[in-house]
Order: structure tokens, then C-alpha cells, then sequence
């Protein structure tokens, strides 16, 4: 026990922090330990994320897994041109996850999941270089889901539910790269709104011809998080007290839509032996959906106030996902895996608020079994992006294009502990 | 249990260490070597000069506007490769007034602020200002820059006395941080021991004579800076023996620094926003004033031609016409031959007070210079005037048609600077320049060529991530709303002109800022 508290000693030590990109691939533990596999396997109560279609093929009457990830993750940013130095500060993320399963019978299950697949925290210094783009973000989703599992053939079973998605955002930034009141404070804009709802969906299915091979696919819709009158505020800060400013001091309505895009996962699991298995996902992202961000700020009689208009032009994009399973006894079980998951933002239009381009992830972890009914599931996940020279080149300013760019360079790490039991 | 774990913590142990932050190949903050300083040593870099050094803009000093100075925007880049902290003798607000025993003695900055119309001009920030200059800061200080100060002024013990401030003897900006009564800026300047310095100085040697339309006197020849009022321009030889005397003593302990030349009048917008043709007239207005000056241009000009009085150019210069439209100014030319006097006698018989109108007329050309400050004097009546025409008898509205500034009433000296002045100033300017490039090249000095960098600015203007900066009053971005100092962003910019110069003299590699991060004029209408 010792050198696993050593460990976790000095991931605080190194707890410096922020998580790049809004999707956050940290479900579960026995699936994350695998690359954040499991679209085509049945390991615990985490397959109602991964496929509710494999649901009902969970042994036992009651399944139930819960967890949580400690997200340490950092942006550093430079610009040699201009000797620009940066670095995040963001909090630890700490994605939570609840899945819970009761086979009503051997061809049907009924099941609870409650997940945070999308989520971002960017925390910059306050009016470093990219102020002007974001000085902090806080996104988070939390997915509600309830869900139903069918064999239909005693090799093909389907699942599926709605999905309750609660949204929140808290967005700063500058109002442009030099504005200032008359003492040189830096004019800022924050934008606040929780307990945003929108409706979604996810189906799957689940192909177990035999006891070596299974297949699955998983679809998860579009969700729109929107921002209607009245759901949060925007407050301007530092302000000049001029009718020349682009708009005044003080607390406004918003408008804006942040989509959580579709996503398709198809994978295989193969247990070559006993003792292994070894899992396939591939995900496909619809990330297109998110063109713009485009934010309205309006007057309290509904007017705009002004708009800010911000380009993303996301690319759909795949991540590609391998892990494996050891059975070392019946009380230990290993878990390791790697994935590349493509980064869908496109040239020119790295925005630092999502500084997201190809990264590799890198997993580990294990289960122990403390009883029959109870087990221990941990893991680990070091994502490593790729230095990348990027830039955001649709900022406008005065009818101008100002390219905001640079090096970034990030990573990620994060350590997880769950809880299995079936009954 | 135990023996499982260590398939576990090895593992998260080594991608614990490596994932603590993520590493840049060359990364600009940790490795010592990304950017060099060269033959140079940045270490302890000062400053020293005049407001330009300072960081005054709009019409004052304030604390903004001392942050976006040019030495303390490229102190920050210096700090990048070896160099250490910067310390300014902050005034103690942004209105940037001076108080003298509580008295306020100099204006708070200009803000541009909308009318009730709605349109945006300069005006004065509202609110009392706090820097007291007998409240002394302690320095030593790195920027070593006073507004006002010449370049003989910097080597004048008691230039910082308080006591001399109310007279006139002594520098208020230097006063408020000098730390004796005798002190010079140059001791001060050494007492912060620079390893590296920049000099820019004589700008308002010529700025002076300038900005008060050439009020002043030229003093090339005369090199006792005692005999010398305000808005003289400085004897160039002067200049060259005080110049000398300050690269000397910096360089004295083997410091390495850049010196900066003076720009020309013509860069600044304080001379190039007010047109020439700046008087608008109508078809019938233009006609009446035509007439009145019909016999004048075609009888007094040719006559006093002819006698030999004046020469046929000067005739021809002095050719006064009106059209619909925009309209040169009338000036009252000191450089033109009086003839106030011949005119009144014969053939010409002209009463006194036509005589006066006309003694050194002419109209403005293309090539004379509108100060900023005329602006507010064009078209308006010169009412001390109306008052003296009163007295000679003539009716008050008919006075008032004779005392139209800039139509009727000829421009004083003050309020236009012409050829001629600006012979003066660019003759001194040319010889202050030449001693500046000459003194860095003796001494292995990085020479910076302000000139022409704000040549580059006036004249088209410079491309930068978000636009054109341009000498445009209020719109260009390069200049503050006293139209005579750079605003942040134009300040960014001479910062980078002088980091280009240094790394191309030392081999060091600073790196210059993006000036679209610095802001051009501060809008609010918190004025009085």
C-alpha cells in the first residue's frame, strides 16, 4: 500500500491542471484501464454507457458501478516572436459516474446511468496574451439516462434511453486585446448559466456469437445545450464610462448554443484465452455541429446589446481505442490500454479555450476483488498532445482578422477509483 | 495483495513524474539560451531623456501611461534574456495633474469624449489629482525620463530643486523624484548603475520653438543656455557639448546603450491635423472679401513691386484670394517685409488700420504647418481686437467682420509655423541627428533612427497585426490626444524601433512586443 500512496502523493504534488477539448473520455474505470474500450464488452454496470444494449447480458440481478476521476491537466502556451509565455491554473476536474442495472428477467433489463461525458475547465492567468479570446471556462454535462435492454436473439440484444442532459457554463474573457478603463483595468465580459436541460438519446446493440467474440455499436445523439433570455447573465466589468465603448458597465441577458455532438462507437472484443481479453473501439465524432459560438447579448427589452461572433469549424473526427485484460486470479484483474484520439479542431482555428489537437492516451489499471459481490476498480490516463504551432485566426478586430497563435503543448492525467457490486 | 501492486505503481509512478506538466522542445521561459542579450548586459537597464522617456501622453503624466513607456515595455522584453527589474517614479494617479503645495500647476490628461452630439474630440479627465511634487519618492530609479527636459537640462545641478518649480527655475517631474535639491538627471540617472541605457534627448530643443509657431528664438550661435526662453531652439553646438558630455558619463563604467535621434515636426499630428485650407467660405463671402482685397493685389503688391520695396516673389506670395470652398488662412508672416509704414504714405494713403492688416500679410500654402492648438482660434473673433478698432472709432459690428481669426484678422506668429520656421527647425534637427550618429558610432552605440521610423508612420503609415498605425489624429493609433506623444501603442512601436536597433548593434536576440496588444487613445466621458 505504501508505493500506491506514494503515487498518489506525488500526482497532488503535480496537481497542476485543465483538460483540453470538451469531450472527456472518463466513464468508468474497468473501460478507461482499456483505452476507454467497451463498446463490445460486458465487464460491469459501465457497459450502460458504453452499449445499453449489452445491458442485459450483465450477470447477477443487480449491477451496480460507481466512481469518479481526478483530473490534473495543464496548457502551456508560448510565442517566440513576441516572448509570450503562458500556462494554465485550472482546478482539478472531478468527473463523477453512477451506473446502476436490474434484469427484470434473462431477456430484459432496466438500468440507470449518470455520467459527465462533456465538461472543460481552462483556467489562464488573468489577461495573459489570449485574454482576449478566454481569460477561464467552465463547462460541465451532466447525462441523466434511464435505459431499457432487450435480447432479441440469444446472439443479438439492443438497448437504449433517453438522455436528460443538465448543462452549465461560466465563461471570461477581455472584451478585445486593449480596452481598459480609465486605470487600466482590462474590460471583461463573464457569462454564467447552470442548470441548462436539453433532451437526447442513445441506442445500442450487441452481436455475441460466441463466448470468444462479441461486436458492438453505440449512437449517441446531438444534444444542444441552449442559452435562452433569461437563463444567465453576462457581466461587463472595467468598462470605459464612454458611449464610444462597445457596450456599458453592468449585468445582461445572453444568448448561445453549445452543442454536444452525436457520437458513433463500433468495437470488438476477442478472448483469446481464459485468461485475456482484448478489446477494438472505434469512435466517430460528429463535431461539425459545432460551427460557431456565436454569443447575443441582449438589452433587458430583448435588444442586442452586441454580439460576439466566434468561428470554430469543427471537423468530425475518430479516436481509435486498444486495450487488454488480464485475469490474473479470481481476486486480480489488470487492465492496460492506448487510444489516438484526432483532434477535430481545424487549421486556423485553435481557439485556447479548447487547445485540442491529436493527443495519445495511455491507460492502466486494475480490479480487485474484496468479495463475490464487492470489487475495487482503479485506473490511471496520461494523455500527451503533440506540440503543435497553432493559431485562432477569426478574432476580428476594427473589420480586421487578428490571428492569435503560437506553441502549445498539453497533457493530461487522471487517477480514478470506483466501486463494483452485483448482487 | 501487496506483491500486485507493484505491477501498478511502477508504471504510475513513471507516468505520474513525466505527467506533472507537459514540456516544450525549446521552451522560451526555462531555457536561458532562447533569446540572448549578446554583446550587451541588460541587467540594470536606465533610461534617460524627456517625456518620451517618461511615458507622458495626452498632455500629462499618469500611471498607464508610465506602465506602456517605451523603456518599461522593453525592460519586460529585456527580462527575457538577463535583464532585471524595472522601476519608474510612478506619479500617484491616472488624471496625471500636478499639484505644487496642494495647487494644482499642470492639466490633468486629455480623454476622448463624446459632445452632446455625440461626436468624439479631446478633453480633459475630471477629478482632482493627487501627485504632490514636494512629495519626494525615493529612487534610484530606472527610468530617468522628465518631461520638458532639454538637452542641456540634464546636466544642470538644481533642474530638481522644489523650491525652484514655483519660479520656473526647476523641473516639476524631476523634482517630485530627485533625491537632492542639486542633483542632476544625469547623476540620478548613474546612481541606479546601468549596465545598459538609452538616450533620447533633444526633442525639445526644437519641439519648443515648434509647437509655439516659432514664437521663440533660433539660438543657433549662441551657446549660454542661460540666455535661453522656453521655445528657443537649442544651439546645435550646445547641443553637441552636452550630448557628448552625457554619452560620456554613461558609458563611463563600460555600459552599452542606444541613442535615439529626433523625429521630425512633421511626424506628429499636433502640426499635420489642422489643414492649411482651413477656412470655409461661401460663394457670396468669398466675393465681398475678394473685392476688399481687390486693390491690394492689383495696385499696393505690383506698386511696392515696382518701387523696388519688395520683390516680385514676394508680391506674388502675398496675393490674397478667396473662392467657395475651403480657404487658405491669413497669417501675419514675420519673415515678410513690413510695409505697414510705406503704405500709409503716398501713392498708397492707406489709414492705420488697414496698414496694420496688411503690414505682413499673406495667406497660408500647403507648406505651412497648423498647430493643433489654432484649431480652436480659426473662425473665432478676436475680441481684444474688436475692443482696439472700437476705440478707433470704428462701429462694433464692422469691427467685428475686421477681426475674424484667420480670415479678417491675420494669424499672429504663434499660431502657424511656416517655411521658414520649419528651415529653422529641421537645421537644427539635421545637426543634433548628425551628432547622435555620430557620437554612437564612436562610441559602438546602437543608433536608433526614430526619424525615420516615424517618417514610415506618417507618411502611409505600418501594418501590424490589426490594422494600419498612422500619424491620423485620434483614428491613426500611433499618437495620444496631445498629438505631440505617442500613444501606448505608439510607444509600443518605438520600442520595437529600438530593440531592432540593439539586436542589430550587440547580436542580441529581444524579441519585440505586438503592439496590437497596446491600446491607441482612452475614450470616457468623464470630463468637465
Amino acid at each position: 500500500m505504501k508505493k500506491v500512496l506514494s503515487v498518489v502523493v506525488l500526482l497532488l504534488v503535480c496537481a497542476v491542471t485543465y483538460a483540453g477539448g470538451y469531450r472527456v473520455s472518463l466513464q468508468g474505470q474497468r473501460g478507461l484501464a482499456m483505452g476507454h474500450t467497451g463498446v463490445a464488452m460486458v465487464n460491469n454496470a459501465e457497459i450502460a454507457f458504453f452499449n445499453p444494449g449489452g445491458l442485459v447480458h450483465l450477470e447477477g440481478k443487480l449491477n451496480v458501478a460507481v466512481g469518479g476521476f481526478g483530473v490534473f491537466s495543464d496548457v502551456k502556451f508560448q510565442n517566440a516572436e513576441f516572448g509570450q509565455t503562458s500556462q494554465t491554473d485550472s482546478p482539478t476536474g472531478t468527473p463523477l459516474y453512477l451506473y446502476a442495472s436490474y434484469n427484470v428477467s434473462e431477456k430484459l433489463a432496466v438500468g440507470l446511468a449518470v455520467y459527465t461525458p462533456y465538461g472543460s475547465t481552462v483556467e489562464y492567468p488573468t489577461d495573459w496574451s489570449g485574454s482576449h479570446l478566454v481569460n477561464s471556462i467552465d463547462l460541465s454535462a451532466i447525462f441523466v439516462q434511464p435505459m431499457v435492454s432487450v435480447k432479441l436473439l440469444e446472439d443479438l440484444s439492443i438497448g437504449g434511453g433517453p438522455i436528460l442532459a443538465i448543462g452549465g457554463v461560466n465563461f471570461n474573457r477581455n472584451l478585445s486585446r486593449n480596452l481598459t478603463d480609465i486605470d487600466g483595468n482590462r474590460s471583461n465580459v463573464e457569462l454564467d448559466s447552470q442548470g441548462l436541460t436539453a433532451f437526447g438519446f442513445s441506442v445500442g446493440a450487441m452481436i455475441t456469437p460466441n463466448d470468444q467474440w462479441s461486436f458492438g455499436v453505440n449512437y449517441r445523439s446531438k444534444i444542444d445545450i441552449d442559452v435562452e433570455q433569461g437563463d444567465g447573465e453576462a457581466v461587463f466589468s472595467n468598462v470605459p464610462n464612454s458611449p464610444l465603448a462597445p457596450i456599458a458597465n453592468g449585468t445582461y441577458d445572453f444568448t448561445a448554443t453549445l452543442p454536444l455532438p452525436a457520437e458513433w462507437t463500433v468495437g470488438v472484443s476477442y478472448k483469446p484465452s481464459d485468461k485475456w481479453t482484448l478489446n477494438f473501439d472505434w469512435n466517430y465524432a460528429e463535431w461539425d455541429a459545432y460551427e460557431a459560438l456565436d454569443i447575443m447579448f441582449l438589452n433587458t427589452d430583448g435588444s442586442l446589446a452586441l454580439e460576439s461572433i466566434n468561428p470554430r469549424n469543427y471537423k468530425n473526427a475518430s479516436s481509435y481505442r486498444l486495450g487488454a485484460q488480464f485475469d490474473v486470479s479470481s481476486k486480480f484483474v489488470l487492465r492496460a490500454g492506448a487510444y489516438f484520439d484526432e483532434s477535430p479542431v481545424q487549421e486556423g482555428f485553435f481557439a485556447p479555450e479548447t487547445p485540442r489537437n491529436d493527443s495519445y492516451g495511455f491507460t492502466g489499471g486494475f480490479t480487485y476483488n474484496v468479495t463475490d459481490k464487492l470489487a475495487i476498480d482503479a485506473s490511471f490516463l496520461y494523455l500527451t498532445f503533440k506540440e503543435i504551432d497553432a493559431s485562432y485566426d477569426s478574432y476580428v478586430e476594427g473589420g480586421e482578422r487578428v490571428p492569435f497563435g503560437g506553441t502549445y503543448k498539453s497533457s493530461a492525467f487522471a487517477p480514478g477509483l470506483g466501486l463494483s457490486y452485483k448482487l | 495483495m501487496k506483491k500486485y501492486f507493484n505491477y501498478i505503481a511502477l508504471p504510475a509512478l513513471a507516468l505520474g513524474l513525466v505527467a506533472c506538466e507537459p514540456e516544450f522542445d525549446n521552451d522560451i521561459a526555462e531555457n536561458d539560451d532562447f533569446y540572448t542579450s549578446g554583446s550587451a548586459d541588460f541587467s540594470s537597464y536606465v533610461s534617460v531623456g524627456n517625456s518620451l522617456t517618461a511615458g507622458f501622453a495626452d498632455g500629462a503624466l499618469y500611471i498607464t501611461g508610465q506602465e506602456n513607456s517605451y523603456p518599461n515595455i522593453m525592460a519586460q522584453q529585456f527580462a527575457l534574456a538577463g535583464g532585471g527589474s524595472f522601476s519608474q517614479p510612478l506619479v500617484s494617479d491616472n488624471l496625471g495633474g500636478l499639484t505644487l503645495g496642494g495647487m494644482q500647476i499642470t492639466e490633468n490628461r486629455f480623454v476622448l469624449a463624446t459632445d452632446a452630439d455625440g461626436n468624439p474630440g479631446p478633453a480633459r479627465l475630471a477629478g482632482t489629482p493627487t501627485t504632490e511634487v514636494s512629495n519626494i519618492v525615493a529612487g534610484p530609479f530606472n527610468n530617468v525620463g522628465v518631461p520638458g527636459a532639454k538637452s542641456f537640462h540634464l546636466v544642470a545641478p538644481g533642474y530638481g530643486n522644489v523650491a525652484g518649480v514655483a519660479t520656473g527655475q526647476a523641473n516639476p517631474y524631476f523634482a517630485r523624484f530627485a533625491s537632492t535639491a542639486n542633483t542632476t538627471v544625469m547623476a540620478e540617472a548613474l546612481a541606479a548603475n546601468p549596465t545598459f541605457f538609452s538616450l533620447w534627448i533633444g526633442n525639445n530643443d526644437i519641439l519648443g520653438f515648434a509647437t509655439s509657431g516659432g514664437a521663440g528664438v533660433d539660438q543657433t550661435g549662441n551657446p549660454d543656455a542661460t540666455t535661453y526662453g522656453p521655445n528657443d531652439i537649442t544651439d546645435p553646438t550646445l547641443f553637441a557639448g552636452v550630448y557628448a558630455q552625457e554619452v560620456a558619463a554613461l558609458t563611463s563604467t563600460g555600459a552599452k546603450g542606444a541613442l535615439v535621434n529626433i523625429p521630425d515636426v512633421t511626424s506628429i499630428p499636433f502640426f499635420t491635423t489642422v489643414p492649411s485650407q482651413a477656412i470655409p467660405l461661401d460663394e457670396e463671402t468669398a466675393a465681398t472679401l475678394n473685392a476688399s482685397f481687390a486693390a491690394y493685389n492689383t495696385q499696393v503688391l505690383p506698386g511696392l513691386a515696382s518701387f523696388g520695396v519688395i520683390t516680385a516673389e514676394e508680391a506674388a506670395a502675398r496675393q490674397i484670394n478667396f473662392s467657395a470652398g475651403a480657404n487658405f488662412i491669413t497669417i501675419q508672416d514675420e519673415d515678410l517685409t513690413d510695409i505697414s509704414a510705406i503704405v500709409q504714405g503716398a501713392p498708397f494713403n492707406l489709414d492705420p488700420i488697414t496698414a496694420s492688416l496688411l503690414s505682413q500679410l499673406r495667406q497660408t500654402t500647403n507648406e505651412d504647418l497648423i498647430p493643433l492648438t489654432t484649431a480652436g482660434v480659426l473662425g473665432t473673433v478676436d475680441e481684444a481686437y474688436v475692443g482696439f478698432l472700437v476705440s478707433q472709432g470704428l462701429p462694433v459690428e464692422q469691427a467685428g467682420l475686421l477681426a475674424i481669426n484667420g480670415v479678417s484678422r491675420p494669424l499672429q506668429d504663434q499660431f502657424v509655423l511656416t517655411t521658414q520656421e520649419q528651415a529653422l527647425v529641421t537645421a537644427a534637427q539635421t545637426e543634433y541627428n548628425a551628432t547622435i550618429q555620430a557620437l554612437a558610432d564612436a562610441n559602438g552605440l546602437a543608433y536608433v533612427d526614430a526619424r525615420t521610423a516615424l517618417q514610415n508612420v506618417a507618411n502611409g503609415g505600418v501594418a501590424f497585426s490589426g490594422g494600419i498605425l498612422s500619424s491620423q489624429f485620434v483614428t491613426g493609433g500611433a499618437f495620444s490626444l496631445d498629438g505631440v506623444h505617442p500613444s501606448p501603442r505608439g510607444y509600443a512601436f518605438t520600442a520595437n524601433a529600438v530593440i531592432n536597433a540593439i539586436n542589430n548593434t550587440y547580436g542580441s536576440t529581444i524579441p519585440v512586443v505586438d503592439i496590437g496588444d497596446y491600446a491607441t487613445v482612452t475614450i470616457s466621458n468623464d470630463v468637465n
